[in-house]
């Protein structure tokens, strides 16, 4: 596995854009989107943990089998929100 | 470069295995409690898998004694409730989940892929304390009077009402579960980062396939029932009742957190089992297991779908009709792969050279079985056939067949097939081949009934129960004793073996694969030098014989000692049986 | 596991074991099975996240009104202070890598003081919450702080009961965000699941200081198990994790609402 440093400005410039994000956050909960509050939110959280784990994790220079382990743990947590599709559908057919 | 030497003849002068092996390089209980050698934990799990297996069957023989009469016969309610409460929970998270892959799987996974350990020894031995810790928890449940709320600990009763013991319960089966993901994590980076060269991920043993897609489904899964268990500890001790109704919680969100695990869980405890039949077969039938890539492939899918199907356990409760038609149909897809695998068993079978053996003999009553109990779960994820048949003895009758009847019998199969890899023993083959008839036939009679008795709608879980089934019960209650009698064989044969069995030679079998090719029992470091592989994983040919002469010689020492072996075995009239060629007696 | 070989470069010393080839080998193996325990951690995460979502869903104006007495400014400042972590503690792998003991042992130290800033934090969250009769159970009564501002005394049950109203019909997304009072329980719920999830990444929290700690103490001593990086990389990895399920629960729980 390569050994990749990266340098102190590259962390920097990540940290510094995480608190930019962490700003955007709080402004944003300050207006109304609606249903678009979540989504909204969630975007800005995304974005935040994706510059965490390829930066400050090194997946960016990672294996391909670091890749896939990276990965593999959020696909399965959207898994687990099949069980929405039960909350959801419930009380729509009478008598169910 | 050390090499094994092995005087010609030395074998037969002494009782015990003159080479250094890793059964007897020491003898101290330090070195067996703090070892870090893969082989050395996986005995120590077969030691504690046995025994809570035995606890997990004498509360078994509590339950199958008191039905044998309709109305009650020495247990109270309270009391039939803690019985079959404690045979769930000690076979399910303290004998099914670990069996195969903590002891087959610790023990020859690293052999199999040509390494000298797994990835993280250490975390390996951890695994076992916890293992050992949740244990003593659990039975500590027990022993201050048991936990009655079933194996599936369903809310409010478990997390409001309940006034046993479920905490210490539940948090014996939260270390087991860690235990569980550190098996799965250790398999996992050992198969991707330590196979031999020209270990290829399609020249792996079935058995390797079986297990890293076992492993997937523990690292993937075991964490969500880990946190479902804590809740309830946590709406028990602190009131953070996520699951209590007067708080607006939901009862069926702990059923879908908890089979969104157990639903996989089954699995984990199925696939190892197929692994280690897909090496039977192929040695017994002398034959390349058919369809090599489908049946890697069908482990990592059922692995992948058994994921998607776990609202057929919510089928019944308030979980919504659209949701329920989902999860049938996903239900229905996840018995494609088992299938698959079951054709390409009967296909390698299929004109090859079958050789009964013990191992043979559960492995091909594996087949009859598994297939019983996996077509009896058609059945019960149609959506209209499960609201008759879902609670009865019909349910039991099915996840016994797949477990017992599949997952134990593949157990013993393995534990047989490898024993004289593991003690350096070879067992006395006529007994076992009977024991496994015994298991066979008793199984049948305990559990077929159940079948019936549960289509006519005799309720799981009841000891009072109509009169019209207690010949059913009773007949399954006699099964029960024979099957006992079938599990008891090995335990003494196998024991017996350890001291007065013949010796084992490297590969008793004419097997093909790695784990063969080192002495038995094997070194410390299982391999002298790292193999270079370089044939096909089943190959099971005459025509290999050339290069199977050719990895015995890079053994030092071993190819000698086994012509030797061969020699005498010759000299004494038995024909011993050639890598990879005719079995033995042909 | 015995040292077979030693790889060194720059200052930095690594044991290669004896089920090992090469380095890279080795250094790959620990840093995907640190990743395959990070992914158990989602999905023990992931559940009371579903439970949320789900809750949430179901009671919207009643989760929406408990979520306001959670204080905003204290959940800024401790995301603040968990990035800020999170920066001190890639700055502390990057000493390791380097094989620099005195930047590690430097930036750990930041790195343990921030988290204990946010424990610091959080203990003073819990504490007026607590106050104000908001952890679920017996005590749990959401209007006490109103109740005392106007000086009633604790009403105890008997004001909470004819806050109750009566609940019926069955648990479905349809029926609920209808019409109907708002449920004070409901409201508990919310709690329970404030102290469920911000209580676990507390402990999660606990856990990696202890270990930043340890490794702060073997450095100290120039132990050779952290003349290794990787052991600093996979607390590393461990710590950013904890800083990515901060990440989520501040929004989800401090910032959503209608």
């Amino acid at each position: 596995m390569e050994h990749h440093v990266l340098s102190v400005k590259t962390y920097a410039s990540v940290y510094a854009a995480l608190l930019v994000l962490l700003v955007l956050t709080v402004v944003a909960a300050n207006f109304n989107f609606g249903t678009f509050n979540i989504v909204v939110a969630l975007i800005i959280g995304v974005t935040k943990a994706v510059l965490v784990i390829l930066y400050f994790m090194g997946v960016k220079f990672g294996t391909r089998l670091i890749w896939l382990w990276a990965s593999i743990g959020f696909v399965w947590f959207v898994l687990l929100f099949l069980t929405l599709g039960d909350y959801i559908t419930r009380g729509s057919v009478i008598g169910w | 470069m050390a090499a094994t030497t092995v005087e010609p003849g030395a074998l037969r002068e002494r009782r015990t295995a003159l080479h250094e092996n890793y059964l007897n390089v020491k003898h101290t209980v330090a070195s067996w409690l703090l070892t870090i050698d893969h082989k050395r934990i996986a005995v120590l799990y077969l030691v504690s898998i046995s025994f809570f297996f035995v606890i997990g069957a004498a509360a078994a023989g509590m339950v199958r004694a008191e039905l044998t009469s309709h109305n009650g016969l020495f247990l109270t309610n309270e009391g039939y409730n803690k019985a079959f409460t404690i045979h769930g929970i000690i076979m399910v998270f303290f004998f099914l989940v670990p069996a195969i892959p903590a002891t087959l799987g610790n023990f020859l996974i690293p052999l199999m892929i040509g390494a000298k350990d797994l990835a993280f020894p250490r975390l390996n031995l951890l695994s076992w304390y916890l293992y050992i810790s949740g244990g003593v928890l659990a039975l500590s449940a027990l022993f201050l009077g048991g936990v009655d709320t079933g194996w599936t600990f369903y809310t409010p009763y478990s997390s409001i009402y309940s006034n046993t013991n479920v905490v210490i319960m539940i948090l014996g089966i939260f270390l087991a579960g860690f235990s569980s993901i550190a098996t799965g994590m250790n398999f996992i980076v050992t198969i991707h980062k330590m196979r031999a060269p020209g270990m290829t991920w399609f020249r792996l043993p079935l058995f390797v396939w079986a297990h890293y897609a076992t492993s997937l489904i523990m690292i993937l899964g075991t964490p969500v029932v880990a946190i479902t268990l804590l809740l309830v500890v946590v709406e028990r001790t602190l009131h953070l009742g996520i699951f209590d109704p007067a708080l607006g919680g939901d009862p069926v969100l702990f059923q879908h957190l908890f089979w969104f695990y157990s639903h996989p869980a089954v699995y984990i405890m199925i696939v190892p089992g197929m692994g280690v039949v897909s090496e039977i077969m192929a040695c017994f039938s002398r034959k390349r297991v058919f369809g090599y890539t489908f049946v890697a492939f069908s482990s990592i899918a059922i692995a992948v779908l058994g994921f998607f199907v776990w609202g057929h356990h919510l089928f019944v409760t308030s979980q919504s009709m659209y949701s329920s038609m989902v999860f049938s149909i996903l239900s229905f897809l996840v018995a494609i792969p088992s299938a698959i695998k079951v054709f390409n068993w009967t296909a390698t079978v299929y004109k090859g050279r079958i050789w009964f053996t013990a191992p043979m003999l559960y492995a091909m009553g594996f087949i009859g079985l598994f297939t019983i109990g996996g077509l009896t779960g058609l059945y019960l994820a149609s959506l209209a056939i499960d609201v008759h048949l879902t609670d009865t003895y019909f349910v039991i009758a099915h996840f016994h067949y797949v477990m017992v009847g599949g997952q134990i019998m593949a157990y013993l199969g393995g534990v047989h097939f490898w024993w004289p890899k593991i003690s350096g023993r070879t067992y006395p083959e006529g007994i076992a081949m009977l024991a496994a008839v015994v298991t066979f036939i008793g199984f049948n009679l305990t559990f077929f009934p159940q079948f019936v008795m549960g289509y006519q709608g005799m309720p799981r879980r009841y000891h009072i129960y109509a009169e019209e089934f207690q010949f059913y019960h009773i007949l399954s209650t006699a099964g029960a004793t024979v099957l006992g009698v079938g599990y008891a064989m090995p335990a003494f044969y196998l024991l017996w073996s350890l001291r007065y069995g013949k010796l084992a030679t490297a590969n008793p079998w004419g097997a093909v694969g790695l784990e063969w090719m080192t002495p038995s029992p094997p070194p410390t470091h299982n391999f002298e030098d790292t193999p270079t592989v370089t044939w096909e994983a089943y190959a099971y040919r005459s025509d290999v014989e050339e290069e199977a002469q050719a990895d015995r010689e890079s053994m030092p020492g071993l190819g000698e000692a086994v012509e030797e072996e061969a020699e005498l075995d010759r000299r004494e009239g038995r024909t011993p049986p050639e890598f990879g060629g005719a079995p033995a007696g042909d | 596991m015995s040292a077979e070989a030693v790889h060194a470069e720059h200052g930095l010393e690594q044991h290669v074991g004896v089920q090992y080839s090469t380095i890279e080998q080795q250094n790959e193996s620990y840093i995907v099975g640190m990743w395959t325990f990070l992914v158990t951690e989602i999905m023990f995460f992931g559940a009371l996240f579903l439970a949320l979502t789900i809750y949430r869903s179901l009671y919207p104006a009643e989760f929406s009104e408990a979520h306001h007495r959670l204080d905003k400014f204290l959940g800024t400042v401790n995301t603040f202070i968990l990035l800020s972590s999170s920066f001190s503690m890639a700055l502390a792998v990057r000493y390791a890598q380097l094989g620099q003991r005195k930047g590690l042992i430097a930036m750990l130290l930041v790195t343990v003081l921030f988290a204990a800033g946010f424990l610091g934090v959080k203990s003073i969250e819990y504490g007026t919450k607590f106050e104000h009769h908001l952890f679920p159970g017996p005590s749990f009564d959401f209007n006490y702080e109103e109740r005392e501002k106007q000086g009633i005394a604790e009403g105890g049950m008997a004001a909470r009961g004819e806050e109750q109203a009566a609940v019926a019909g069955p648990i479905g997304l349809e029926t609920n965000r209808t019409t109907g009072p708002v449920l004070e329980d409901r409201k508990q719920m919310f709690f329970v699941l404030y102290f469920a999830m911000t209580g676990l990444h507390a402990i999660h929290v606990l856990i990696g200081m202890v270990v930043m700690l340890v490794i702060i103490l073997l450095a100290a001593i120039d132990h050779p198990a952290v003349r290794d990086y990787i052991p600093i990389e996979m607390a590393g990895l461990y710590w950013h994790f904890v800083d990515i399920v901060w990440i989520f629960l501040f929004p989800l729980l401090y910032l959503i609402g209608h």
